[in-house]
Formats: C-alpha cells, sequence, structure tokens
C-alpha cells in the first residue's frame, strides 16, 4: 500500500490537552480535608479573559468625541464618522464603534468597564514580546516564564499538580479554549489549566466521537493509546458531566469563533465546574492595511473583528443571564498592544502602545476609567498612545476585588505593588475571604514557614526516597541556592534558608524529585 | 526455580476492548528486496528499529549508502566494547571495603564478597548499561545485544554477582550479531546465567531441571510445537547439565566430574529417540552439552521458527498472519538453518525486504521505556557530563533515566522473569503491555521534564535545548518547514496539513495569523544569540511545540 494513500485519515488534534494525572503517593484527601468538606464557602467567581491576537486598534474601538478633530485628522481615511460613533449612557466624550451595538447595550446596562489607555512602561511593539509581557505581567525589560493567572493559581492551589484531582478542587484549576497552549496560565513550575483545542473538537468529546484512524497496524496502535490517553486524562469526565448537566443555552451568532468559545464557557460554568479561570482568543487584529474599506470607514476588516466580539460577548452575557449565573462571571479583554495614532496610506495602521480594556459582567463596576487619550495637533507617524493604566493594575485589582486575594499573596503573584482600580464588586473580599481549604487540598510537597519572611524560613519538604533537590530560585528562574542535592529515604526533613543579603521580593523554592517537582512561592519582605 | 508470576496488581494491563470488529489491513509482502524510495522516511524507519532512534547526525551519515549499504553497516559494527562500568559509589557502611580500587576506575577485575559492595556494583552495571545505550555506536549492536538479554534473560537480583552479571552482558555484546547455536552453548556455561537458573547447583543426585527446561521452552524450541519436548526430555537434559560449578571470585565455570551423571540420556520421539552417552571425567560436561546442542539443533524447523518469529517480533510487528508466515517467517527461517544458525543473514535478509520497508509495517511498534528514554536523548541531542571527566555525575544522570525506564516497566538487568519482558511475548496485547493508565502519565512525565525544567543533580542538568534542535534543521525560520523537518524525525506517522495548520498558528506564531511574525522572531535570534529576550522568544515556543509533539499518542510509535 502507498504510504501517501493514509495522509487524509491522519492526526486530528485531541479534543483535550493537559491535564494528565500526576499519582498522589498518598491518598489526596486526609480526613482534615473531608472534615472541612461543605463547612466552607468556596469561591464560585469566574474569569473569563479574552485574547484579541495582533494588536487590536483601541482608538477605533473607543473613539474620542472630545477631541474629534484631532482623532480625524490624525487617521483621515480610517476615522468613523462623528455621527455613526455609537454613544454611551451618560458621557458625552467617548462613544463606540459602530459596530459594538452589543457592548453598547451592556455599557448602558451598567455591566461594562472601559478602562482608557492601558499600557506599561517602555512598550515593546513585538507581538510575540507583547504578547508575553501581557500574559506574564513582566516589567517589559525582563523575560518571566510564567503568566499571571498561573501564578494565582499556583498560589491558591500550591501542591497542583500532586494529588489532584481531589474532593476540594475535582475540576480543572484553568480551561483554555481554542488553543493549544499559552503563557497565561502557565505556573512557575507546570501549566495550571488544560486546553479544549477547539469548539469542533468538544462536542466530539461529549458525544463520545472518536477521531478516525486507518485499518493499518499503526492505526490500531494509535487507537489504543488513545484510549489509554483518554482513560488518564483526568477532566474529560467532568467535563463531559458539566455540559452534560447544561440541556440548552441561549442563542449564539453562527460562524463566530468567539462565541462558539464562549458558548462552551457560559455551559462549563452553569454545568457546576469549579473552574475559576477561562481562557478564549480570537484573531486577526493585526489590521496594518485594509482596515477599513476605501470608501466607507465604518465597514471593513475591523468593523467585523469589533462586531464579532461585540456579538459575542453580548450573546455571552444574555446566556449566562438565562442560565442563572451571571453574578459569578467576570470578563476582560486584552491585546498585545494598540496600533498607532496616524494611519498608513495602506487604510491601517501600525504596531502602537496603549489602548482600552473592557471588563464587563453583571457586577463591573461600570463606567470609564480614565479620560479619552490626547491627540496632539501635530501628529507624527511616531507618536503613540501614553498608558494611564498599567494593565497589571487592572489584574492586580480583578485579583484582590473578584477573587479576593490578599495583600502578600498579591504581591507574590504581581511582584509588586499596582494601583488599585475599582473594578469588581464581590462582598465576600472584604472578609477574610477564601483561605486555607485550597492550600491544603492535593499533596504537599513542600512548604515554607514563616512566608513572608524577612531573613530566614523554614523549608520543609517530603520526598519519596532517592535524589531529592531542593533549590530556591528568583521570579525569572534563576537559581539562587542550592539547599540539598542528595539521595534520601522516604520521609519528610526540614532545612533553613538563609536570605540575608537578597532583594525583597518574590522566590520560589522547588523540590525536584525524579519527575516530580512542587514549586512553592515565597515573599521576602524589609520588616 | 518456579517461574514468578509475572503480572503482578501493579503490572496489570488495562482492560481493553478487542479490536476485533475491524480488519487490520496486512500486506503480501515478502523478503524480495525492498525496490521502494530510499528517502529520508525509509532511512529514519530503519534507523528508528535497528537502533535507539535516529538524530539528524544518523540521518545524514545514512544517506551517504544505499538501503542495501545501509544495512550492512547496521550489521558489521568495527566500534570497540564500551569501557567498563567504574566505582561511582563510596564505600560507606562496608565491611570489606573495595578500598584497592580508586573511585572513577572499574570494578569489573577484582572480587569482593562484601554484600553491599556488590548491591552497589550492580547499580553501577545498570546505569552504564544505560551509558551505552545512550552512547551506542551506528550499527544494531546496542538493540540485538538487548534483544539476546530478553531471549536469554537473568535477573541481577537472583545473580546478585557485579563480575558475572558484567561477563553476562559483555558475553552478548560480543555474539550479538554472531551464531545463534555457539551464543546457546556458551550462554549454558555461563557463570550468571548458572547461578540464575540453578546450573551451578545441578547434581547427578538430585539434578534440578530449571536450565534444562528452560533451554528448551525459553531459548530454543519453544512450547508452541505440537508434538513437542517432553517432561522426560527436561528430565534428561537435566542430567546432562549436571557437575557444572563457578568460582565467583574469579567469574570462572568449571566442571566437577563427581557431581556429573554419568549414566546415558534417553529423549523423546520428538528428538528422535536419541540416546546421549553418558561420560565421565573432565570433558564429560562438554562432550554431553554438545551432543545435546547437536540434537536439539537437529529440531532445525522448530528452532528456526521459534528464533525468527522472536526476531520478527523485535524489529517488525507482533501479528504474524498466515501470509507473513508464508512469505516472511518460513523463508527467514530456512535462512536461519541455510547459514548454520548465524543471525546476520536472517537479519540482512529481513531489514533489506518489502516487507519491512511496507507501509503497513511502519510506525506500528509501540516504544519501550527503555526506546523512549534512551530515544529522546539521542534524537534530541541531550547533553551529558562526560563519563571520563565528571564520572559522577554521569551515572547519576544514567540513574535518573534508569529509575524512569523502571517505573515504566522496563528495568535494564531485571526483566521480571526468565521469560523476558511480556511485551514480546504476551499474546495478544505485546507491546500494548507498555502502555497503560499507570505508565502512560510517567512517560508523558518523563518527556515534559526533560523538554521542560530538566533534571538537576550536583550543578548539571539535563534537558533537551530546543534551540538547538532546531538549529540544525533545514530552514528553522520557516515555521512550516520547521514543523515538517521536526515531525519527520519524532513522528512515523502522518500528520494532517490542518493539524500542522492549527499547531503552527497557536504555538509558533502564538495565535498571530502571518508566518513571518517566527521567522522575524528566528532571525532575531540568529542575529544576536546572545541577547536574552530574542533567545526566549523563540526558546518557549520551541519549548511549547516539542513538549506538544511529545504528549501527543503519536509519539509513542516507532
Amino acid at each position: 500500500m502507498k504510504r501517501k494513500d493514509f495522509l487524509r485519515s491522519a492526526t486530528i488534534l485531541p479534543a483535550l490537552i493537559g491535564g494528565f494525572s500526576v499519582k498522589a503517593y498518598s491518598a489526596a484527601d486526609s480526613p482534615f480535608m473531608q472534615a472541612l468538606m461543605g463547612a466552607t464557602v468556596d469561591t464560585d467567581k469566574v474569569l473569563v479573559l479574552i485574547q484579541l491576537n495582533g494588536g487590536n486598534d483601541g482608538l477605533n474601538m473607543v473613539i474620542p468625541i472630545d477631541g474629534y478633530g484631532e482623532y480625524y485628522n490624525a487617521r483621515t481615511n480610517i476615522a468613523i464618522p462623528q455621527n455613526k460613533v455609537l454613544a454611551l449612557n451618560g458621557s458625552s466624550k467617548t462613544g463606540l464603534h459602530p459596530s459594538m451595538t452589543g457592548m453598547q447595550t451592556l455599557y448602558n446596562e451598567g455591566k461594562l468597564a472601559i478602562v482608557q489607555a492601558v499600557g506599561y512602561p517602555s512598550p515593546n511593539f513585538s507581538h510575540f514580546r507583547a504578547t508575553d509581557i501581557w500574559m506574564s505581567a513582566s516589567d517589559s525589560n525582563v523575560e518571566v516564564d510564567s503568566g499571571w493567572t498561573g501564578r494565582y493559581l499556583a498560589n491558591e492551589f500550591p501542591n497542583f499538580p500532586n494529588g489532584f484531582p481531589n474532593s476540594a478542587m475535582p475540576d480543572p484549576l484553568a480551561i483554555q479554549i481554542g488553543s493549544i497552549t499559552s503563557l497565561v496560565l502557565q505556573g512557575p513550575a507546570v501549566s495550571m489549566g488544560m486546553s479544549i483545542t477547539d469548539p469542533v473538537n468538544f462536542y466530539n468529546l461529549i458525544d463520545d466521537l472518536v477521531d478516525p484512524t486507518p485499518d493499518t497496524p499503526w492505526g490500531k496502535e494509535l487507537r489504543y493509546i488513545r484510549m489509554v490517553v483518554q482513560q488518564t486524562q483526568q477532566y474529560s469526565k467532568v467535563i463531559k458531566a458539566a455540559a452534560a448537566a447544561v440541556p440548552s443555552q441561549g442563542n449564539y451568532p453562527t460562524g463566530n469563533d468567539l462565541a462558539a468559545q464562549l458558548k462552551i464557557v457560559a455551559r462549563l460554568v452553569k454545568g457546576g465546574l469549579k473552574t475559576r479561570i477561562y481562557m478564549v482568543s480570537t484573531g486577526g487584529f493585526d489590521t496594518h492595511s485594509a482596515q477599513t474599506t476605501a470608501t466607507d470607514t465604518t465597514v471593513g476588516n475591523h468593523a467585523n473583528l469589533l462586531g464579532k466580539v461585540s456579538d459575542a460577548i453580548k450573546s455571552f452575557m444574555d446566556d449566562l443571564k438565562g442560565l442563572g449565573v451571571e453574578d459569578r462571571v467576570m470578563g476582560m479583554t486584552f491585546s498585545e498592544f494598540g496600533r498607532r495614532i496616524k494611519s498608513n496610506s495602506s487604510i491601517g495602521t501600525d504596531h502602537g502602545a496603549a489602548a482600552p480594556v473592557f471588563v464587563f459582567g453583571k457586577n463591573v463596576k461600570p463606567g470609564l476609567v480614565g479620560t479619552n487619550p490626547v491627540i496632539p495637533a501635530g501628529i507624527s507617524v511616531n507618536d503613540n498612545i501614553p498608558f494611564q493604566y498599567d494593565f497589571r493594575s487592572i489584574y492586580s485589582s480583578i485579583l484582590s476585588q473578584w477573587f479576593c486575594v490578599k495583600e502578600a499573596d498579591l504581591q507574590t503573584i504581581m511582584f509588586k505593588d499596582f494601583q488599585n482600580i475599582p473594578l469588581c464588586l464581590n462582598a465576600a473580599c472584604g472578609t477574610t475571604g477564601l483561605d486555607d481549604v485550597y492550600r491544603n487540598a492535593g499533596e504537599q510537597l513542600i512548604v515554607n514557614y514563616p512566608n513572608p519572611f524577612v531573613e530566614s524560613t523554614k523549608i520543609t519538604f517530603k520526598t519519596r526516597g532517592g535524589h531529592t533537590l531542593v533549590h530556591v530560585i528568583d521570579s525569572l528562574g534563576r537559581s539562587i541556592k542550592t539547599l540539598t542535592d542528595m539521595e534520601y529515604t522516604a520521609g519528610v526533613y526540614t532545612l533553613d534558608f538563609n536570605g540575608y543579603g537578597l532583594p525583597s521580593g518574590v522566590y520560589y523554592t522547588r523540590l525536584q524529585n525524579g519527575t516530580l517537582q512542587q514549586v512553592r512561592p515565597m515573599l521576602k519582605v524589609r520588616s | 526455580m518456579d517461574r514468578r508470576a509475572f503480572l503482578t496488581a501493579k503490572r496489570k494491563a488495562v482492560q481493553r476492548q478487542p479490536d476485533t470488529v475491524r480488519h487490520i489491513a496486512r500486506t503480501m509482502s515478502g523478503l524480495a528486496p525492498y525496490s521502494g524510495p530510499w528517502d529520508t522516511e525509509a532511512i529514519i524507519h530503519l534507523l528508528k528499529r535497528t537502533m535507539f532512534g535516529a538524530s539528524l547526525a544518523d540521518i545524514s551519515y545514512f544517506k551517504t549508502f544505499t538501503m542495501s549499504q545501509a544495512v550492512d553497516v547496521l550489521l558489521n559494527p568495527t566500534a570497540p566494547l564500551p569501557s567498563p562500568p567504574v566505582k561511582d559509589y563510596d564505600t560507606t557502611g562496608a565491611e570489606k571495603p573495595d578500598t584497592t580500587i580508586a573511585p572513577g576506575t572499574t570494578w569489573v577485575n577484582e572480587y569482593i564478597d562484601d554484600g553491599l559492595i556488590q548491591g552497589r556494583r550492580i547499580e553501577s552495571l545498570k546505569k552504564w548499561g544505560i551509558g551505552v545505550m545512550l552512547n551506542q555506536d551506528r550499527s544494531i549492536k546496542e538493540k540485538m545485544t538487548l534483544f539476546w538479554h530478553n531471549h536469554f534473560a537473568t535477573e541481577t537480583s537472583v545473580v546478585a554477582e557485579p563480575q558475572a552479571l558484567y561477563k553476562y552482558h559483555t558475553l552478548l555484546r560480543n555474539n550479538a550479531l554472531g551464531n545463534f547455536k555457539s551464543l546457546t552453548r556458551a550462554i549454558t556455561v555461563d557463570v550468571a546465567m548458572l547461578k540464575y537458573l540453578n546450573g551451578f547447583l545441578n547434581t547427578n543426585t538430585a539434578p534440578d531441571e530449571n536450565y534444562g527446561r528452560e533451554l528448551q521452552e525459553l531459548f530454543t524450541v519453544g512450547k508452541a510445537n505440537n508434538p513437542n519436548y517432553t517432561e522426560d526430555d527436561v528430565k534428561a537434559a537435566a542430567r546432562v547439565l549436571t557437575g557444572w560449578r563457578i568460582d565467583l571470585p574469579t567469574t570462572a565455570t568449571t566442571f566437577d566430574s563427581s557431581k556429573h551423571d554419568t549414566g546415558s540420556k534417553q529423549f523423546s520421539s520428538f528428538y528422535n529417540n536419541t540416546v546421549i552417552a553418558g561420560r565421565s571425567g573432565p570433558t564429560a560436561g562438554d562432550d554431553e552439552l554438545d551432543d545435546m546442542l547437536t540434537m536439539i539443533f537437529s529440531k532445525k524447523a522448530e528452532v528456526s521458527q521459534f528464533i525468527v518469529k522472536k526476531i520478527y517480533r523485535w524489529f517488525c510487528y507482533y501479528t504474524i498472519d498466515a501470509t507473513a508466515q508464508a512469505n516472511v517467517i518460513d523463508p527467514l527461517a530456512q535462512i536461519f538453518q541455510d547459514n548454520n544458525w548465524e543471525i546476520k543473514p536472517v537479519l540482512a535478509a529481513l531489514l533489506k525486504s518489502e516487507h519491512f520497508f511496507d507501509a503497513l509495517n511502519r510506525g506500528c511498534l509501540i516504544k519501550s521505556p527503555l526506546d523512549i528514554a534512551v530515544t529522546l536523548c539521542r534524537e534530541f541531542n541531550v547533553t551529558f557530563p562526560d563519563p571520563e571527566a565528571e564520572y559522577q555525575t554521569a551515572y547519576y544522570m544514567w540513574d535518573f533515566l534508569r529509575n524512569e525506564t523502571m517505573i515504566c516497566n522496563q528495568e535494564f538487568g531485571d526483566p521480571p522473569s526468565v521469560s523476558g519482558w511480556p511485551s514480546y511475548y504476551q499474546v495478544p496485547q505485546f507491546y500494548e503491555l507498555w502502555i497503560n493508565s499507570d505508565t502512560l502519565p510517567k512517560r508523558n512525565m518523563f518527556t515534559d521534564t526533560l523538554i521542560g525544567n530538566g533534571y538537576t543533580r550536583s550543578g548539571k542538568t539535563i534537558k533537551i535545548d530546543p534551540v538547538a534542535f532546531a538549529s540544525q534543521l533545514s530552514n528553522p525560520g520557516d515555521p512550516n518547514v520547521l514543523i515538517d523537518d521536526s515531525l519527520a524525525i519524532l513522528y512515523r506517522v502522518p500528520v494532517t496539513d490542518a493539524s500542522r495548520n492549527t499547531i503552527k498558528t497557536n504555538i509558533l506564531l502564538s495565535g498571530q495569523t502571518s508566518d513571518y511574525y517566527w521567522t522575524n522572531a528566528w532571525n532575531a535570534y540568529l542575529a544576536n544569540p546572545t541577547d536574552s529576550m530574542a533567545y526566549q522568544t523563540v526558546y518557549t515556543r520551541l519549548r511549547d511545540l516539542y513538549r506538544y509533539f511529545m504528549n501527543l499518542a503519536e509519539y509513542q510509535l516507532a
């Protein structure tokens, strides 16, 4: 048989990526855990991140009506006519792109906050680097290899993945749809989330449809291995169960990839998954040319993209309301950069800097945050929108106001203090909030006390025996000090770490025992 | 010795629905020389079966030969024996420490009967075994040595004599591509084998049947024949083999004629009612053993079929249907007989055949744990500490691999029983047994670790360098070519264009729609390789790409 005859029926991406089990070496559920079950309130709050890939032209999405003249002069060939800008209740100065009728409605219903001119110091104009910056929440001149939500989840579930899933957290910590991998969900040691590769695969999964493989020996073996993959995929069962619990949903526009992803998110949220973070994405925003049509700037590529985003988010919000779960969900859009103030002659825009961010939800603190960007009269092609708000302030604010993350933890996750922007309304944050139930979920292999610490801290670790390495790494992944690197018999041991002389900030103590690893964030503070 | 139960609770395979409803296509092809394209794919197929993976350098090397020449090169190794294992252990706690042996020098020439030291030497041997595979020459020798280790199985936990074990593995290595009958002869009186199957205790007053049975059942004629050898044949064989003894301090085999059964040994009609004349005197053991092997090997059909099938299952696939039997197994068995039990002609005929290169026989082997571990390190050029300059750390790293393969149910030196690893004989699943809900996550954790943080010990880390790997490909700046070249090396089964595109967009392009974003990032790295940001940008994406490739089921196939 000819080799090429098989190409048609070959690999399709598996429905689920990630979520491989890491077998616990002792019962994942301690009696202590079981005693706590039912006694505490766990968060039911969910954050949905919507990534707009390519660098969204924020200046045509949220349009400065005051200063319209300068706006029009700077980008005449793509400027939205003033009478087409969608009005926002209570504001005469700012409006939305005509495609975003859905977002306009949400704003007027008090479910949308628009944060103006979000960026960061020394912005980067490369897609890859800028995306990494937004996802890792690093300064622009350092490379951090973890994502901000990954670090949040690692802080909430420090033992993950050892001993997961367990009865405290039986579901994925984070789910990403329509992608394979993302820095944003990467924790200091492992990815904290799992992926549903695309909506089609999701429906195949829950309908138990199997990828076709040929009737050849390799096809047979591949089927066998995939079957075992299915069995070891810890989360396919809970995802199927959650999906099955939602027999019907509201209407979503067809032919809208973002809507398709958000539809799945709504279903899983309503279906009862305890998953806290969802990440969806849509692309095509890199509008260097043909951003609008030549004759009518209200239509064209960017208009279609914004319309897609607006329709998707609106139907998502309507569906959440219909399903009775809109109280639980907060969403935000982000893009790796905005675009140049001055348009180019290809009826497009080049890479820029700051741009608006949408934060939406029933419990958002609605309104406009910040003022319109001021466009100077003598605009040059090099001018970019300066930032008013550091994007990390938005992350920080959401973490503390929506997920009730405490101050010390916030520092560990975000590395620095950032401005608090009132964005979310969650009455639970302000009391003690969520606590150690989840800190102890799973199998704890390494922990330090005290944390935060001023100079030294004691590190206690558990090894199953054999070679064990414990070292301290900084937030950039550099090994600072090796505390132990030798053979152990199975057991629990304690070491001292003296951080005298080290700058204050976030460190991680990392355990490596064979292929097992666990990382515990620590915060060194000034006394 | 009773064969231990090899399916312990821990090793239980997952219940699976049999693939009976689907008719799996088989081929009619036979031993006619392969005349299809001798392209990169064909080369990689050959190398992945005969070696532990195919690195880019290996592929380039073999491209310079024709198919037939390439097989000949693989079958005619010229490399010398690897350096022996060294003392990587300390002697703390030993009653009789081997202080005459300097650390970092070999222990194989000096016997010590301290249990602690012996234990540590055996561990040294196992780590060393991994190192030998990692540093293999460009030949089939290491895969064949492992084949013989699986066939003439011994277990270090039973033999427990490091010198003898080293000698046993060296015997296999030296004869890997030699004469099967001679090897059988040699293994029968090998010190480790005599210890393992109680041959060294076999005495005329009450013979021990262990080796006599396994010699026939597992090593030569096999148990599938009808008619077959009988229980009386086992007893007679045991009597032939009485009197052999071992001297551990000199790792030597001796013969004690006073312990030898000097009576004549009558064999069954399966063996044409052969009578082996009883001998006495110092050469009795040798003479009777020679006679017995002549007798056993006169069962040409049975012996040749049994061994040829094992070779077929090791290199080709485990299903032998009537067509393969007629077109491949029978002719190979004939070649084996006609060449007086020389292994090479059989291997040559198989590896040069259209059957071996048949599309239906590609990509269908599930990698053994040793294959997964060693192949990953070889294909990705993982750098290990220099065993000369940093032997201690090198042995630590080999030990890590040894442990990882062990927890996936293949410990070098210790197959679960004298039958070898079940993946090579257990009907109906065969090598599907390597993969179950316990071992598959472990295999994934291993590949994730090597592409992730790596494994660190004594200040050294072994890990995959995805940037270095991509750098050697034909055109890493083009994301499509990068993926194609990578999959050509890493996978043995096809991937659709749609999947490649999704992977490219999602991972290499971070969701962007234009290829040139990757190209620019790659070129930025090339222009300034020491710029950490330029490096990180390509590093994280390549790392995610290769981690993803290794996480898919496809990676488990060879």
